[in-house]
């Protein structure tokens, strides 16, 4: 199993490929959308090469979550999440660090959860949970 | 004008790869201006071209039943160019099917010459998000194109049809 320098160089090297992001912008806390530039679509071509490069299955949704609160009105309200929704979010993202989040749950602020160092996480237990 | 720009398939391996060959003319209007006195076929309808032989190998996997737009060109290389006269041969190999869409490497070829070659993502539109997708077929997209003989061509056919 590689170690979580390994894994974070990897992820490094496809956020290269996919976004054509700078090597040097891909730090652990960048946010895929904010500081790396990424659009919706690139997140079906980096968990593409995700899969490809450590061989394993992600299921649709386990990485990036769809719409949260779209579907049921108690975990969304005026354009935040509520308790319920934050709980749910912490549920679907266990790999993203949700305290700055949960001061200011505005549906907007949701992808500034997806960071490089979130992927890193991600990988870490989807591989350990493999071998 | 029609925007088929694949003349016809010569190999169609399903879930696997497809070749499809492109006759370049100077028929073609916009090669009078793309470059005058150097009539080229432009890099964009040759990805245009790559994107329809990939996208209709990835479209048969679900029997056309998704609908296949392309998403994204995470790389693209042009080598050379293409000339009235040339035969583009465009190979397609699937590399990825999933749910939400696939991914293909295609590359161009005069011969042996390799003309370009790219990676292209497709997704699948998400039918349940939007219902203005719900009209739109796929399957006669491709049924209206004349693009259905595709399937009858041989694993390292000829290009010609079979009869049955």
């Amino acid at each position: 199993m590689p170690t979580s320098n390994e894994i974070y160089e990897k992820v490094r090297e496809i956020l290269v490929d996919a976004l054509g992001a700078d090597e040097s912008e891909c730090t652990p806390d960048a946010t895929l959308m904010g500081d790396l530039g990424a659009e919706s679509i690139d997140f079906l071509d980096i968990v593409f090469r995700l899969e490809k490069t450590f061989n394993v299955k992600i299921p649709r949704g386990e990485l990036f979550p769809d719409n949260i609160g779209a579907s049921d009105p108690s975990l969304a309200k005026d354009g935040a999440l509520t308790p319920a929704g934050v709980a749910e979010l912490k549920k679907r993202l266990p790999y993203a660090d949700l305290d700055k989040f949960a001061k200011d749950p505005k549906i907007e602020n949701i992808s500034d959860l997806f960071t490089v160092g979130m992927i890193v996480k991600f990988m870490e237990a989807k591989l350990a949970a493999a071998s | 004008m029609r925007w088929y720009w694949i003349d016809r398939f010569a190999e169609f391996v399903p879930g696997k790869h497809a070749k499809a060959i492109k006759n370049v003319t100077l028929a073609e209007e916009h090669l009078h201006d793309h470059f005058p006195g150097f009539p080229v076929m432009p890099g964009s309808l040759m990805l245009e071209g790559m994107a329809q032989t990939g996208g209709i190998l990835l479209g048969q996997t679900s029997d056309f039943n998704e609908i296949v737009i392309l998403a994204k060109v995470p790389n693209v290389t042009f080598h050379s160019w293409a000339c009235p006269g040339d035969t583009l041969t465009y190979t397609a190999n699937l590399l990825d099917v999933r749910p939400e869409g696939g991914v293909v490497e295609c590359k161009a070829h005069v011969g042996d010459r390799l003309v370009a070659e790219a990676e292209i993502v497709f997704a699948h539109l998400d039918r349940s998000a939007d219902s203005s997708t719900a009209a739109f077929d796929q399957k006669n997209f491709v049924f209206s194109m004349g693009l259905m003989s595709i399937l009858d061509v041989g694993k390292a056919g000829t290009g010609a049809a079979s009869s049955s």
